[in-house]
């Protein structure tokens, strides 16, 4: 990734996507449906990404992926087969592809940015956006649950399945270094706070993401070959989370949340402990 | 080799002679003999290819796209609602410029359900920056299937062919096919912008309105050029093989007072209808039109012309007849016939030129006396 993209400031996106880049090396191709990507790569003839980039349609970048990877496999070569997408391009329009590519064994890496909103149109509602989330097309806040993709992903039984953030780099770098040295299809999610859709300063924005880890309201776990592991960053933070206001609370589309919406969210966080540390130990 | 074989059988014998490095393909009736016959063929090592069974139009085609873009020869063949579903990316195939092959089993649109043949599927992609071909026989969804490729993949063209056979009316029709040994008829493909990570590009990026409208004059510049390479392919088909092509198939054109022009297994039909018509002494031919795009130069001058729509558009007429009034300035009878499969005889193509009122439209089955 070279200097100058055309990233918001504050944007965590472009950061993972340097991190990811990091551990992918040179030989490698990144496929990028419609999302915040699209713009921060630059506008032709610039390019900020110094790896051959392909852009395609919204809900067809696995599809899009898939082909190529089995192009590039046919003929012998190696090279690297990344999707970088979207919270929208993957649990909404993206979804049906993504399945059937994760169906199909595809060996390639699919990568989930999760901003919990469609930045890139200017903050609306996606199925990512948390309960309570003020957007432009929920402007009382979502009423309706954060859909859990990693449990869709799941149980289409990848070899390898990990959770991210951009806060936490070296974490992000080693998971994006084993998902491609496993073969066939591996999916990493990483949740990326926006300051622009979040509604917070931009100079915070790594402070948000370690504080939706440490309130449990983001956890990193990795699932190889069906084994889970907490990272390490959420082994703590699991065992003793802070209260989940201090993570809201910087955040202006969570100013005016429901007493409601506020106590589901805790319930949530601590259900999703306790299965994960179950699943972990082996109990379920 | 010499059999008898479907439409879709031959389509699929023409793509195990191309080799292409990557199929995707969702099964829709009535193309699944083709995607059957190929997934036969990638089961039974005798094709090669990397066979992807996608779980949609949409996603074939992406597939094609994707594989295409690092420079692997591709193929999908669709029908239909299938061919509407991947229309996003028909456009995204042509705007990428990737020689992506397609077969298209020509089929109603829904509501109702209706398998059978008409053309408004591939017409509704008329205007995505894909070359468009329609045939008329088995023998010929074979050969041009062949020179689909080679015409695709000229450096150029390098856009998107469509290979159009009615539904069941060739797709399923048993007819004579000979076979060829097509040796190195399709050259290697060698996609000038391939996907190489040593020379890293941005495909698609953001691109303003500064430089947008230079790519899509470069489309239509391609579309211009294909002319000529859809001619030499022609040619050198001719030459190796012995079957000879055209832009149009004409049918006892040269001395006809009225000639009737049409897509697809209506012009064969047409055939039929010339000949009793010329043993009536009715000075009639029939031109079949093969490419729809590029839209061919038509020798219509001097005649009356019936044209025959197995398509529609709705609030304004036939396709093809307006497409015809528009290129060559004249006035036409046209008739809209075969809609969903309707049955269309060569009596009733006899009787649209015997009966034709030059500008006027009718409905067969609908207008009185049509």
């Amino acid at each position: 990734m070279l200097k100058g993209t055309s990233a918001c400031a504050g944007c965590s996106s472009s950061l993972s996507l340097r991190y990811v880049l990091k551990g992918a090396g040179p030989d490698t191709v990144l496929v990028i449906p419609a999302s915040c990507s699209s713009v921060i790569q630059g506008i032709y003839p610039n390019t900020a990404l110094n790896i051959p980039v392909y852009n395609i349609a919204f809900a067809a970048a696995a599809a899009c992926a898939s082909g190529m990877s089995n192009a590039f496999r046919a003929v012998g070569k190696k090279t690297n087969v990344i999707v970088y997408a979207g919270d929208g391009g993957t649990l909404d329009i993206g979804i049906q592809s993504m399945s059937g590519a994760f169906e199909r064994g595809t060996d390639f890496l699919y990568i989930c940015y999760d901003n919990e909103e469609y930045g890139n149109t200017g903050m609306q509602r996606s199925g990512s956006t948390p309960l309570g989330a003020r957007t432009t097309t929920t402007p009382a806040g979502k009423t309706d649950e954060k859909k859990d993709i990693d449990a869709i992903i799941t149980a289409h039984d990848p070899p390898y399945l990990a959770t991210a953030c951009s806060a936490y780099p070296q974490d992000l770098f080693k998971k994006v270094k084993k998902a491609l040295a496993i073969r066939g299809p591996a999916f990493i999610h990483i949740l990326v706070p926006c300051p622009s859709g979040w509604r917070f300063p931009p100079e915070k924005t790594i402070e948000i993401g370690r504080l939706a880890v440490k309130s449990g309201m983001w956890i990193l776990y990795e699932r190889e070959y069906g084994r889970l592991a907490i990272s390490s960053p959420s082994k703590a933070a699991m065992k003793n989370p802070i209260p989940l206001e201090n993570y809201l609370a910087p955040q202006g589309r969570f100013a005016g949340i429901s007493p409601k919406a506020l106590d589901i969210l805790k319930q949530r966080i601590t259900q999703k402990i306790q299965r994960l540390t179950e699943e972990e130990k082996g109990i379920c | 080799m010499l059999m008898v074989a479907t439409g879709n059988r031959a389509v699929a014998e023409a793509v195990r002679e191309a080799k292409p490095v990557v199929i995707a393909a969702y099964p829709i009736t009535p193309q699944t003999g083709i995607v059957e016959q190929i997934a036969e063929y990638v089961s039974h090592g005798v094709l090669l290819s990397r066979y992807i069974p996608v779980e949609s139009e949409h996603s074939a085609m992406a597939a094609c796209i994707g594989a295409s873009a690092t420079g692997a020869r591709t193929f999908t063949a669709t029908s239909s609602q299938g061919l509407l579903y991947m229309h996003e990316m028909t456009n995204w195939a042509a705007g990428a410029r990737l020689p992506v092959v397609m077969a298209n089993v020509n089929r109603a649109l829904g509501p109702g359900w209706n398998i059978w043949a008409e053309h408004t599927d591939a017409i509704q992609e008329r205007d995505t920056g894909w070359l468009q071909v329609y045939t008329g026989t088995v023998q010929e969804a074979y050969d041009t299937t062949l020179m689909a490729f080679c015409i695709a993949e000229h450096n150029d063209v390098l856009l998107p062919v469509m290979v159009n056979l009615d539904g069941f009316l060739l797709s399923h029709d048993m007819q004579p096919l000979e076979t060829v040994d097509c040796g190195d008829f399709i050259p290697p493909l060698h996609l000038p912008h391939a996907i190489d990570p040593q020379n890293p590009i941005a495909y698609g990026p953001l691109t303003g309105p500064d430089q947008y409208y230079k790519f899509r004059w470069d489309i239509e510049r391609s579309m211009r050029d294909s002319v000529n390479v859809i001619g030499q392919t022609q040619a050198e088909f001719a030459r190796r093989f012995g079957r000879k092509y055209g832009f149009t198939d004409d049918y006892r054109c040269d001395d006809a007072d009225a000639v009737v022009v049409s897509l697809g297994t209506l012009g064969k039909e047409a055939e039929v209808a010339i000949d009793a018509l010329r043993s009536e002494g009715i000075k009639a031919g029939s031109m079949r039109v093969r490419w729809l795009r590029p839209f061919p130069k038509l020798d219509l001058a001097g005649r009356e012309v019936v044209v025959i729509d197995r398509d529609y558009s709705f609030g304004f007429g036939g396709v093809l007849a307006h497409e015809i009034k528009a290129k060559n300035h004249i006035d036409v009878c046209s008739v809209i016939a075969g809609l969903g499969g309707q049955e269309v005889t060569y009596d009733d193509i006899a009787g649209f030129i015997k009966n034709r009122r030059i500008g006027e439209e009718s409905w067969f089955g609908v207008t009185p006396g049509v």
